[in-house]
């Protein structure tokens, strides 16, 4: 059992003494503190059978003779000693800096966020005009180029992403072949099953679901990285040192992206047309070589340039909008999850309006 | 709060099945004993043993990598011990299982090196946080008054209270790092290198706060240093760390009575001396501690 500090009240001298009694500490303090507070008269306190005494008691104390304006009895050297410190440690400070009230707060946010969006669209295009400058002096200046830097970039955003991407693609494929099929077989055409697994990855799914996956592999790394490196004051030191950061940082990851996603969602149409043609061949009765040859006869040219164009700037969406969060980071760590997030749902999300534009546009162009 | 919740927290506390453990009485709230840390094949610590003395500030030296910090680290249950028996305020550490050492954690205070707030509360919040995990039957008024005189106990100005860790310096931090573990009135304080990074003021500031403090509170301190002005100003020991051991305890000057290498240049060198010779010139708080008898 925890021992609690108590209290009574006897009249004395025509006024009302409060003798406590036990430990006063932050342990055993909190039933007294609560009664205290409703006393309303008081002309002294008696803290002689006190056991022991903490700052937070001595502060109970000292608050209640202030507000009662009680004199305090019967303290011991160390009660002194503390009411003395906490005396001189008040203060009226808030807990946390002032909130307007909701009507006035609301309106505000809202204008705040529009006002940011406002910015952030401002800074994000003249962050890309900053990298599309340092490409332009990376070009004057070749030797500088963080050749390096760009190699370990293809991998991790390339080599090392072959394993999900594959999965998931293999996945995808086997997902569309099979529900398309119970779909077709209601015309008993479902012999189309071909064209549409291979139209449809190597036009849309492919790349789209790729540019998502190296949205939420790498695009969050970039974030996190160059984000951490702010923190940390590695991109100012790399400045103050002459090495300029979009150069090392940003050029390398955003030519990477930009450079693997095609091969990437080649790859990722590529595996998801085995994926079909894997289920075909055990559902549907067709063949797997079959299914194969039959795709290069259904799907025309134009469908993997489709695929191919798009990629290359899904990932420059993917890439820039990382580095750009990454780089906006400042004060705590928690900005650098809040950006990351912001940079994945940003760059999925310009992906899918971009994705729509080109769909439309392609097919007017006669690329249907 | 409601008053009915108040009564539940209250009957809660009442409650518990263990008791607030009573003050520590003993001569030694710290006992290290035959530790022994190993990371992979390196071994920090080998059976290396210490004892802090109630009411004492006790620094601890050494050069980089001699286990300062993971000394500090097993102490206070941070990092387990590969051997050896720890024994905190009477309790073991090394014995101790996950849920079981909660009562003694009430009972230290640890400031890390940059200060470790918490980022996302302000500084009172930070201070907060001690108080509402160990004693929820607190009211709400109670715990922010406490925040506040804290703030200004640990020498922060008063419009720090309501600021994010974020917008303080270095110094502030450290402060602030100093109200939170100051928070639950511990009877024991561990400081990480509580002046590194620190301008020599503010240094010297904190030395007075940390002395003052100590002697107000009544606390034991243990102290990690690089800083040679803090050991001649207000420690009452000094440790030295060498060699995986506990090569030296005693007063400065005890320990400049001793041959060893490392304590020689230590207190020897450019740094110690110039250390010593403004100790000896009597600043105030000096003074104070030979007036004291304690130097």
């Amino acid at each position: 059992m925890r021992e609690w500090a108590d209290f009574e009240t006897v009249e004395h001298d025509g006024g009302v003494v409060l003798k406590v009694s036990g430990p006063l500490t932050v342990a055993s303090i909190a039933p007294l503190d609560r009664r205290l507070r409703e006393i309303e008269q008081l002309s002294a306190i008696d803290i002689s059978q006190v056991t022991e005494i903490d700052t937070v008691g001595a502060w109970v104390v000292w608050r209640a003779s202030g507000a009662l304006d009680a004199s305090v009895e019967g303290a011991s050297d160390k009660a002194r000693r503390l009411m003395h410190a906490v005396e001189n440690a008040e203060s009226s400070a808030d807990i946390t800096p002032p909130r307007s009230n909701l009507a006035e707060r609301v309106p505000q946010a809202v204008g705040d966020k529009v006002a940011d969006m406002a910015t952030g669209m401002r800074d994000m295009v003249s962050f890309l005009g900053t990298a599309v400058v340092a490409f332009g002096a990376l070009a004057r200046h070749p030797r500088r180029f963080p050749f390096l830097a760009l190699v370990r970039q293809l991998e991790l955003v390339g080599v090392s992403s072959l394993g999900i991407i594959g999965l998931m693609s293999f996945l995808i494929g086997i997902v569309i072949a099979q529900q398309g099929a119970v779909q077709l077989q209601q015309f008993g055409a479902e012999i189309y099953t071909i064209n549409l697994t291979g139209r449809l990855t190597l036009r849309e799914l492919g790349v789209l679901m790729t540019a998502i996956m190296v949205a939420g592999r790498s695009g969050s790394a970039f974030a996190a990285q160059i984000g951490t490196m702010k923190l940390t004051e590695e991109v100012d030191a790399m400045r103050t040192i002459g090495v300029s950061p979009i150069e090392r940082l940003v050029v390398p990851r955003i030519l990477a992206a930009v450079l693997m996603m095609p091969i990437l969602g080649f790859y990722s149409s590529v595996i998801a047309i085995v994926g079909g043609a894997f289920i075909a061949h055990f559902a549907l009765d067709i063949p797997f070589w079959t299914f194969l040859s039959r795709i290069r006869e259904v799907v025309p040219m134009t469908d993997v340039w489709v695929g191919l164009v798009k990629a290359p700037v899904f990932g420059l969406i993917v890439a820039m909008s990382g580095c750009y969060q990454g780089m906006q980071v400042s004060g705590n760590a928690e900005e650098v999850g809040l950006r990351t997030t912001l940079a994945v749902v940003q760059a999925i999300f310009m992906v899918i309006v971009l994705d729509a534009f080109f769909a439309v546009f392609f097919t007017e162009i006669g690329w249907a | 709060m409601g008053s009915r919740r108040a009564e539940k927290l209250i009957r809660d506390a009442q409650s518990e099945a263990h008791a607030e453990p009573p003050h520590f009485e003993g001569e030694f709230p710290i006992v290290v004993e035959g530790l022994t840390n190993r990371f992979g094949t390196q071994t920090v610590h080998e059976d290396l043993s210490l004892k802090v003395r109630r009411g004492e500030i006790l620094g601890v030296v050494g050069g980089s990598g001699t286990g300062k910090s993971v000394l500090m680290r097993s102490i206070i249950g941070l990092q387990i011990p590969a051997e050896g028996e720890i024994d905190v305020l009477g309790e073991s550490i090394t014995d101790a299982k996950e849920d079981d050492d909660i009562d003694i954690r009430s009972r230290w205070g640890v400031m890390f090196q940059g200060g470790a707030l918490f980022s996302t509360l302000t500084v009172a919040e930070n201070v907060e946080v001690p108080l509402k995990q160990f004693y929820p039957e607190l009211t709400p008024e109670l715990r922010h008054e406490i925040a506040r005189y804290k703030v200004r106990l640990s020498g922060l100005p008063v419009e720090a209270t309501s600021k994010y860790p974020s917008e303080l310096s270095g110094g502030m931090k450290k402060r602030a790092g100093l109200a939170r573990a100051l928070a639950l009135d511990p009877e024991l304080l561990f400081l990480d290198e509580p002046t590194a990074g620190l301008d020599p003021i503010g240094a010297a500031a904190f030395d007075r706060l940390t002395r003052e403090l100590a002697d107000t509170l009544g606390l034991t301190v243990f102290l990690i240093t690089h800083d040679l002005d803090t050991l001649y100003a207000i420690c009452d020991r000094v440790a030295v760390l060498a060699e995986r051991q506990v090569i030296a305890v005693g007063t400065i000057p005890e320990l400049l009575a001793t041959d060893h290498q490392w304590i020689q240049e230590y207190f020897n060198g450019p740094r110690g001396r110039a250390a010593e010779s403004s100790y000896k010139r009597g600043d105030k708080l000096a003074m104070d501690k030979n007036a004291r008898g304690e130097a």
